[in-house]
């Protein structure tokens, strides 16, 4: 029988890197829930307010949107609406172009890897540099990020200092703090030559313009401070309505991502320099991404668009811990990427129909999430929109015969007693994929259909 | 997970859904829930015509054809009684998922009715009938499997407090207790490795802690475990908490 592409990733997964995705993700996962449970009597309230926070912002996108226009406008920043990943790229390089500018230093954010923005300028000469710790190494591996927070979870400490040896950032040594300080070194060089800085936002509040950045190596920070224009890229969904909203959310984030009180670096950037500020960027500007984020909406699974980016469905999901980021052949993988990537392919969506199946459906992804995301129930959606647009799924026992008999009792209790037939005959001559499957890992335990029904019977006589 | 509040009892009579792995494999489980349940003071009813609860389909997707099989369900336990399924995945299937696939269907107050009347075993003995003890002894070191399908319920804490008061019982934790233990339905079969990998990982935990039993409330969860560790030549044994319940009422370990 074949089984579904994910076991297959997970299968061939090498074990060093099943071993250091395992072992980040359980950390991450161990450390949050300690420091959240430690820091707040019921922390599972929090997570129900933040859930209704932002459900209130994702039912109510058409009036916040204009609402964070008009404020972000007020506030001398310039706002651009990209409806597809393609749009979003050209605006970056129309801004880039209208400045003459040829060099981007980048903060770490998933919506540039979503719209692969990195290599549409490379194409039109422009060179993008990750400042993020992680996502650089990522771009000298040419690699993909296997984690929404932790880019290079896959990665352990010497297969980083042989990317550092190879792309000629100094001879092979494998101690964090000396990996650290190389990468610093390159990058200060690097921020003082760069034309233009692109972060994305953690959270944009509609009631101000304020847009929030979060991050741990003080990367944006020095992005934001050599470079005289800023630009912004960030998905619709990332609003919250009241400058106080953020304490609620920063709090939930630091500690669900991280488990953190709060992030080391926090950016809060209303607009450009203004009059009598001494520094910061300039210019400035916003470019919203829809990029089959309405058809989302318009679905029965917009809850996902609360979602804000921690990464805590990843690091407690088993089967994210045994497959590893790139088994999800997504930008966002885990949980949360496997309702999300599906949905915003749009029509493309049977490309990846079979990530919603890749769940034991045990809801630890929900107990975790900071905005309360209902996942398995999303995924379970998923599935029957799968399966109502005919899309085939291996391994999934067909369930039509099933039903016939599930729904008629006379034949139910027939095939009880006639499935003992099974006991006599041998794993490899029994006409079903699925019981060959099961023990391919497992014992079948003796098939005792019926005897129950018989004890009752004859005791109650 | 629990989407309805509950029906209030009134009396003591129950309707037994057994679930269909016990119908089939576990029979001995389905025995000490009815037992357990005559111990205090239940008259159990068995409806003759039921199969299943819907679940394999509804979680492989075929929402169709599990809704088929839901309304088989809910006319074969139509009476008021309260329906106690000694399964924490079967009774979440009928109080949760089965109203999620029901939502845009004209019968869907009858399927969140029997959602409302529906208790996991532990559940209605702990919080329905306020029991919160268990006499009778049973001598062993017992790892209590906590199943994915009771989050959110009171169902798991309740089944750790009735096995935590028999004299003799001796609890013992184990790590990463949040995990699944991989078993999932059909997800076992879809992906037999990261499954099979799973429960390899739940089996570590366990036999860390040495327990002479491992305890859960959900069958499915025993049966993948149990038959992992039987391939493996290291055979563990496994109860249903309603056995070990019954059982202690004997006395034998």
């Amino acid at each position: 029988m074949r089984t579904q592409p994910i076991d297959q990733a997970a299968a061939a997964l090498p074990p060093e890197t099943r071993a250091a995705v395992y072992d980040g993700a359980k950390v991450g996962h161990e450390k949050r829930t300690k420091l959240l449970f430690d820091h707040y009597a019921d922390p599972n309230r929090l997570r129900a307010l933040a859930g209704e926070v932002k459900q209130h912002v994702v039912e109510n996108l058409d009036s916040y949107l204009p609402q964070v226009e008009a404020r972000l406008l007020a506030n001398g920043a310039k706002v651009h609406w990209a409806a597809t990943a393609a749009s979003a790229c050209e605006a970056v390089h129309a801004i880039m172009k209208a400045r003459g500018a040829t060099r981007l230093v980048k903060a770490k954010t998933m919506v540039s890897e979503e719209i692969e923005l990195e290599g549409y300028l490379a194409e039109r000469g422009i060179e993008s540099l990750e400042t993020d710790l992680g996502e650089f190494i990522v771009q000298l591996d040419h690699d993909h990020p296997s984690h929404i927070i932790k880019p290079i979870i896959h990665k352990n400490r010497r297969q980083i200092a042989e990317t550092f040896e190879k792309n000629g950032l100094g001879a092979y040594n494998d101690e964090p703090g000396v990996i650290t300080q190389r990468a610093r070194q390159y990058l200060r060089h690097k921020y003082l030559e760069a034309d233009v800085a692109l972060t994305g936002a953690n959270f944009v509040v509609a009631e101000s313009g304020r847009v929030v950045v979060v991050t741990n190596e003080g990367n944006s920070r020095f992005c934001l401070a050599a470079t005289r224009c800023h630009i912004v890229l960030v998905g619709i969904e990332k609003i919250l309505p009241r400058d106080r909203d953020l304490a609620l959310f920063l709090n939930l984030l630091a500690r669900s991502g991280t488990a953190q009180q709060l992030t080391v670096y926090n950016e809060f950037v209303s607009g450009p320099r203004g009059s009598g500020q001494p520094d910061g960027p300039e210019e400035m500007h916003v470019i919203f991404v829809d990029n089959g984020r309405t058809d989302v909406l318009a679905s029965e699974c917009r809850d996902i668009l609360r979602c804000i980016r921690c990464g805590a469905c990843l690091n407690v999901c088993p089967v994210y811990r045994q497959a590893g980021g790139h088994a999800y052949r997504s930008v966002y993988p885990g949980p949360v990427g496997a309702v999300l990537s599906p949905l915003l392919l749009g029509k493309r969506f049977p490309e990846k129909a079979d990530l919603p199946k890749a769940s034991s459906l045990c809801g630890a992804c929900n107990e975790v999430c900071p905005v309360n995301i209902p996942i398995p129930d999303l995924l379970l959606r998923l599935r029957d929109r799968a399966h109502e647009e005919g899309i085939s799924s291996p391994g999934t026992p067909p369930m039509g015969a099933w039903a016939i008999l599930a729904t008629q009792p006379v034949a139910w209790r027939a095939a009880l007693f006639g499935g003992r037939v099974m006991n006599h005959l041998p794993t490899g001559l029994i006409p079903v994929p699925a019981l060959r499957a099961w023990e391919s890992k497992r014992v079948l335990p003796p098939w005792r259909g019926g005897e129950f029904r018989t004890w009752l019977k004859m005791r109650r006589k | 997970m629990l989407t309805a509040g509950r029906t209030p009892l009134a009396g003591k009579r129950v309707q037994l859904m057994a679930t269909c792995l016990c119908d089939a494999f576990h029979d001995d489980a389905a025995r000490a829930t009815v037992e357990v349940l005559e111990h205090l003071g239940c008259e159990v009813a068995f409806p003759e015509g039921q199969t299943c609860c819907g679940q394999p389909a509804f979680n492989g997707g075929d929402w169709h054809a599990s809704r088929k099989v839901v309304r088989h369900a809910v006319r074969t336990f139509a009476s008021a009684d309260p329906v106690v399924v000694p399964s924490g995945s079967c009774a979440a299937m009928l109080f949760h998922g089965a109203a999620l696939e029901f939502e845009h269907e004209p019968d869907l107050p009858e399927v969140v009715a029997l959602g409302r009347r529906t208790w996991e075993l532990g559940d209605f003995i702990v919080n329905g009938l306020g029991v919160r003890s268990w006499p009778g002894r049973f001598d062993a070191r017992v790892a209590l499997h906590r199943s994915c399908h009771t989050r959110g319920t009171g169902s798991s804490d309740a089944v750790a407090l009735l096995l935590g008061s028999i004299s003799g019982v001796r609890m013992v934790e184990f790590g990463e207790g949040e995990q699944c233990c991989g078993f999932g339905g059909t997800f076992s079969v879809a992906f037999p490795n990261i499954s099979g990998a799973m429960g390899d990982l739940k089996l570590d935990h366990v036999r860390d802690a040495h327990p002479d039993i491992l305890v859960s409330g959900d069958m499915g969860c025993l049966m993948h475990l149990g038959g992992i560790a039987a391939k493996e030549g290291k055979p563990i044994r496994t109860m249903h908490f309603a056995q070990v319940l019954r059982d202690a009422l004997a006395g034998r370990p």
